[in-house]
C-alpha cells in the first residue's frame, strides 16, 4: 500500500506537534501554512533579519516557543513544508491551494485542521476609526515587527489576552493609557478555584496584572465601553465605570478583543458538522475526545477546534495525529493517547474557569445603537440588520445576509458574525442558537483573479 | 397559524415560493383572487435568489420575447408595485464575440429580434474600445441591448412575497407539501405539519423539484438539474455600467459579469455544478472557479488585479430545449405549471407571474405562451390517451 497522504493545515503549536507525531510514525506529512515562518500566532517568529532574543519576544513562554521552533526546524527534511500557502477550498479529498498566485491541488487520506483563532470582536461606536486594532493585531505588530499600534494606547475588551498584551506593551515602553475590562472583578475572583487546575497559568495571569498595577497603569474592571472617540482617527475612549460614572481617557490607538473565536471555515467547507456550545455562545465543529470530526479522515486540533490555548494546542495537535494514525491502521501507543486525553481534560476545566472569569458580553452587542456599523466590510449598520429581522422577517443569519449583506464581504462574517447573531437573536426575541450561523462559502480568504494553474510536470 | 388537520379553501394554491410562485401570488391578488403560497423553505431561497441577476431580453429565444417584453414593463414599475427597486438598473446588456461564428450569431439575432420590438445596437471593434475601455481587445463585435440591465436576485422574490402578503395572500414558509390530490372539483394539498388545504386551482412552481410532481399527474418531463457557478469580487469604483456576456458556440466558454453600484463585480458562466435535489444542496466545485478565471480575464483584463471574495451556486431545472414549462396542464383541469426556466427565468419572472395570474383568472393570455406548453414533451411518441384522473 502506498504511504498514506496526511496533510496538516497550520504551523502553530497544534500543527507542529501533529507533524512531529506523524514523522515519528514514519510518515512524510505535508504542512500547509499561510505564515511566512512557522510558529502560528502565539509563537509567531520575527523576520529572519530581526535579532530580538526569545525572552524579549515570548517572556515566560520563551522556552516553549524555542522548543516548538526547534522541533519544527528539525522536521524540515522529513516533511513537505509549504509556507505562505493558502488552502482556499476543499472538495471531497482534495485541497485547493494557492501560493504566489499559482493554484495547485493536494489530495489527502487524512487532513488535520490546525487553523487557529482570531479575535472575537464587538461593534462599538467609533470602532472603525483608524487607530482601532484587534488585540491580536496589536500583539502581532509588536512580536513580528517590533512596532506598537500607537504611542498612547488603550486596551479594551476581556479575556486573558487583554492583560498579557497590555503587559507586553508596557514592558516594551509604550504608554498604556488604561486597561478596560468588561468583566467584573468579582466574577474573576469566583472563577479562581476552577482555574486552579492550571496553577502556573493562573500565577502568570496574576503576575501580568500586578505588573500593570506596579507601573501605575489604570485597570478598570466591569466597564461598559461607550465609544471610541475621534473624528478622523482615535483620540480617546469613553466608558462607564462599575459605579455608574462616565470616564474618558485620551489615546491615539485602541486594541480591542473579547477573547477568541476559532477559524472554522475549512472545517465548514469540508462539511464537518457543527454544534452550538452554550458556554462559549458559539458554534463549534463537533469532535470526539481525540479530535475526529464528523467527516471521516478530517481531524481538528488546537484553537481552530476549541479555544483552549497554546499548551492545549500542542496536546490536541499530537492527539489528532495519533487519531489519524490509528484510523490509518498504523501503530499508536495507547498509553500516550490516555496521557494526552487526561491533559486535555485539565485544559477543559481551566477553560470553563476562563469563561466564568471573562464572560462574552453579549449585552454589549445586543445594545449597540442602530447607527453603529456592525459589518465593516459591507458597511452595514446594526439598524439595517434589525430592520431585516422585523420588516423582512429574516429568521436566521443566512437570510439576513441575503437581504442586507451582513457578513457578505471580504471577511465573510468572521469578524462580525458573532455580534450579528446576537443582534438578530435580540431583535427576534429568540435564543442565540435559533438564528444559526453563517454558512461557510469558498474561498476561505480572498482569492486573486490573476492566479494561474500550476504547470503539470 | 393553521391548526392540524384543518381544511381551508382559497381560489388558488401555489406550490413553490420562488420568483414565479411569489409573483403569481402577487398578481392574483391584484385580480382579487384568494391565494395561498406554500414554500418548503423561505421565499426566493433557491434558484430565484442565487442566480446571476441579468435583466436581459437580448439572447432569449424569439418566442420568449413577447413575455420578456411584458416583464420589462413590470421591472420598470417595481417600486410602485412591490415597494422597492430590488436594485434594478437599466444600464444595458452587452454581448460580445471573439470570432466570426459568434459575430454572425449576434448579427442574425439582432436582425430577427427587431420585429419583436427588441432593438439591439451592433458595435464594431473601434466603438467597443471607445465606449468600453475596460473590455478585452479580443472582442471583435458587440451587441448592445440598451434597455436591458441587471438587478439583485436575493431581494426580488422576497419582495414579491412580502408584497403578496401585504395584498392579502396567505404565505406559508417552512411548509413542506407531502401530497397533492384531485378530490372532486378541488385539489387537496397536504402538508408535513398535518394541514390540508383545498382549492379548485393549483399551480406547481417548484423549479428543479417539479418533474416528479408533474409525473404524478401523468405528465413526465425530461428535466435536468444543474447549479450555475457564480462568484463575486471585492468592490472597486463603479465603472462597468452594462451587464456583459460572451456569445460563443464553444461549450464551456460562456462567461458573464456585471458590476453592482456598490462596486463588486458579480460573475458566472463556464461549467455547471452537479446538485443534490434530495439534500437541497449544491457544492460549487473549486476547479470551476479556476476554469472561469481565464475566461474572465479575456473579457475584462483589469479583473486580474482584483480578488474573489465569495463563490456560490444554486439549483436550477433545465429543459432539453431551454424553454420553460409554463401554462395549463394538458391533462388535469385546474392544474397549472411554471417551472424549468433553464437558467434564464429571472428577467421574465415577474412577467410569468403576471401572465399566469391572467391565465388562471381569465382562461386565456394576451401574451403568447403556447411554445412553453408541457404537451410538447408528452406528445412526442408518448401515449396520447388521457391518464386516469389523479385521485
Amino acid at each position: 500500500m502506498a504511504e498514506p497522504r496526511v496533510v496538516i493545515i497550520g504551523a502553530g503549536p497544534a500543527g507542529v506537534r501533529a507533524a512531529q507525531a506523524l514523522v515519528a510514525a514514519g510518515l512524510r506529512p505535508t504542512v500547509v501554512d499561510e505564515g511566512l515562518r512557522s510558529g502560528g500566532q502565539i509563537y509567531r517568529r520575527q523576520p529572519e533579519n530581526f535579532k530580538r532574543r526569545y525572552t524579549a519576544l515570548y517572556g515566560f513562554e520563551a522556552g516553549k516557543a524555542r522548543a516548538l521552533h526547534n522541533t519544527f526546524d528539525g522536521l524540515l527534511d522529513a516533511i513537505d513544508y509549504r509556507p505562505e500557502t493558502l488552502a482556499w477550498n476543499i472538495a471531497g479529498n482534495t485541497l485547493h491551494l494557492v501560493r504566489e498566485d499559482v493554484a495547485d491541488t493536494l489530495d489527502f487520506d487524512a487532513l488535520i485542521l490546525a487553523t487557529g483563532a482570531t479575535d472575537r470582536l464587538l461593534p462599538l461606536r467609533g470602532w472603525t476609526l483608524p487607530g482601532c486594532y484587534s488585540l491580536g493585531a496589536a500583539q502581532i505588530a509588536l512580536k513580528a515587527q517590533a512596532c506598537a499600534i500607537g504611542q498612547r494606547v488603550v486596551f479594551l475588551g476581556t479575556g486573558p489576552l487583554l492583560y498579557l498584551i497590555s503587559y507586553q506593551y508596557a514592558k516594551a515602553g509604550v504608554d498604556v493609557a488604561a486597561v478596560l475590562d468588561t468583566s467584573p472583578f468579582s466574577g474573576q475572583m469566583s472563577a479562581l478555584p476552577v482555574m486552579a487546575s492550571r496553577p502556573s497559568l493562573l500565577v502568570k495571569g496574576l503576575y501580568y496584572r500586578a505588573q500593570l498595577t506596579a507601573r501605575r497603569i489604570p485597570v478598570h474592571t466591569g466597564v461598559i465601553p461607550l465609544q471610541v472617540e475621534g473624528e478622523t482617527a482615535v483620540t480617546g475612549v469613553r466608558f462607564g465605570t462599575r459605579s455608574g460614572e462616565q470616564m474618558q481617557v485620551g489615546a491615539d490607538a485602541v486594541g480591542m478583543g473579547f477573547h477568541l473565536r476559532s477559524e472554522t471555515q475549512l472545517a465548514d467547507l469540508a462539511h464537518c458538522e457543527f454544534a452550538f456550545d452554550e458556554e462559549l455562545a458559539q458554534w463549534a465543529p463537533c469532535t470526539d475526545a481525540d479530535g475526529r470530526s464528523t467527516v471521516p479522515g478530517v481531524y481538528l486540533a488546537g484553537d481552530g477546534a476549541r479555544i483552549l490555548g497554546a499548551d492545549s494546542a500542542e496536546l490536541t495537535g499530537e492527539l489528532a495525529a495519533l487519531a489519524a494514525l490509528s484510523d490509518l491502521e498504523l501503530p499508536v501507543s495507547g498509553q500516550r493517547v490516555q496521557k494526552l486525553r487526561r491533559g486535555r481534560e485539565r485544559m477543559e476545566r481551566f477553560r470553563r474557569g476562563l469563561a466564568m472569569a471573562f464572560p462574552w458580553p453579549a449585552f454589549l452587542a445586543r445594545g449597540v445603537e442602530d447607527d453603529v456599523l456592525l459589518c465593516r466590510c459591507e458597511a452595514i449598520s446594526a439598524g439595517e440588520l434589525r430592520a431585516s429581522a422585523s420588516q423582512s422577517g429574516a429568521p436566521e443569519l443566512n437570510r439576513a445576509k441575503a437581504l442586507v449583506r451582513v457578513g457578505m464581504g471580504r471577511c465573510q462574517g468572521r469578524y462580525c458574525g458573532q455580534a450579528a447573531a446576537e443582534v438578530l437573536a435580540d431583535a427576534r426575541g429568540e435564543a442565540l442558537r435559533e438564528v444559526g450561523r453563517l454558512r461557510g462559502q469558498g474561498p476561505v480568504k480572498p482569492l486573486p483573479c490573476n492566479i494561474r494553474l500550476k504547470e503539470s510536470a | 397559524m393553521t391548526g392540524s388537520g384543518s381544511q381551508q379553501a382559497t381560489d388558488v394554491i401555489i406550490v413553490g415560493g420562488g420568483l414565479m410562485g411569489a409573483s403569481t401570488a402577487f398578481f392574483l391578488r391584484q385580480r382579487g383572487h384568494s391565494v395561498r403560497l406554500i414554500e418548503r423553505g423561505l421565499v426566493g431561497q433557491q434558484a430565484s435568489g442565487v442566480n446571476f441577476g441579468n435583466i436581459r431580453r437580448q439572447g432569449r429565444r424569439l418566442d420568449q420575447l413577447p413575455l420578456s417584453n411584458r416583464a420589462r414593463g413590470i421591472w420598470e414599475r417595481l417600486p410602485e408595485l412591490v415597494g422597492e427597486s430590488c436594485e434594478y438598473l437599466r444600464t444595458g446588456q452587452l454581448r460580445v464575440s471573439y470570432d466570426a461564428d459568434g459575430a454572425e450569431d449576434l448579427e442574425t439575432y439582432a436582425r430577427d429580434a427587431r420585429e419583436y420590438g427588441l432593438d439591439l445596437e451592433i458595435l464594431g471593434p473601434e466603438t467597443l474600445r471607445r465606449r468600453y475601455p475596460w473590455l478585452g481587445t479580443d472582442a471583435i463585435l458587440g451587441s448592445l441591448g440598451p434597455e436591458d440591465g441587471h438587478a439583485n436576485p436575493r431581494l426580488t422574490a422576497p419582495a414579491f412575497g412580502r408584497a403578496a402578503l401585504r395584498a392579502g395572500a396567505v404565505v406559508e414558509e417552512n411548509t413542506e407539501v407531502v401530497a397533492i390530490e384531485k378530490a372532486g372539483e378541488d385539489f387537496r394539498v397536504d402538508t408535513a405539519a398535518g394541514d390540508s388545504f383545498r382549492a379548485p386551482v393549483v399551480m406547481l412552481a417548484t423549479g428543479a423539484w417539479a418533474a416528479p410532481l408533474a409525473a404524478r399527474f401523468g405528465e413526465p418531463v425530461p428535466m435536468v438539474s444543474r447549479g450555475p457557478h457564480m462568484g463575486v469580487t471585492e468592490p472597486v469604483p463603479y465603472r462597468i455600467k452594462p451587464s456583459v456576456g460572451v456569445k460563443t458556440r464553444v461549450p464551456g466558454e460562456t462567461v458573464y459579469l456585471r458590476q453592482v453600484e456598490r462596486g463588486n463585480i458579480v460573475f458566472g458562466g463556464g461549467l455547471r455544478n452537479e446538485v443534490d435535489l434530495d439534500a437541497i444542496r449544491v457544492y460549487p466545485k473549486p476547479e470551476y472557479t479556476l476554469h472561469q478565471l481565464p475566461l474572465l480575464r479575456r473579457l475584462l483584463p483589469g479583473i486580474d488585479r482584483l480578488r474573489i471574495i465569495r463563490v456560490w451556486s444554486g439549483i436550477e431545472g433545465y429543459m432539453p430545449d431551454d424553454q420553460p414549462v409554463m401554462g395549463p396542464s394538458g391533462k388535469v383541469p385546474g392544474l397549472y405549471y411554471a417551472f424549468g426556466f433553464s437558467g434564464a427565468g429571472f428577467q421574465i419572472g415577474p412577467g410569468v407571474g403576471d401572465v399566469m395570474a391572467e391565465l388562471i383568472a381569465t382562461g386565456t393570455t394576451s401574451t403568447p405562451i403556447e411554445a412553453f406548453h408541457i404537451r410538447r414533451f408528452v406528445s412526442a411518441g408518448a401515449p396520447t390517451a388521457l391518464a386516469p384522473p389523479v385521485t
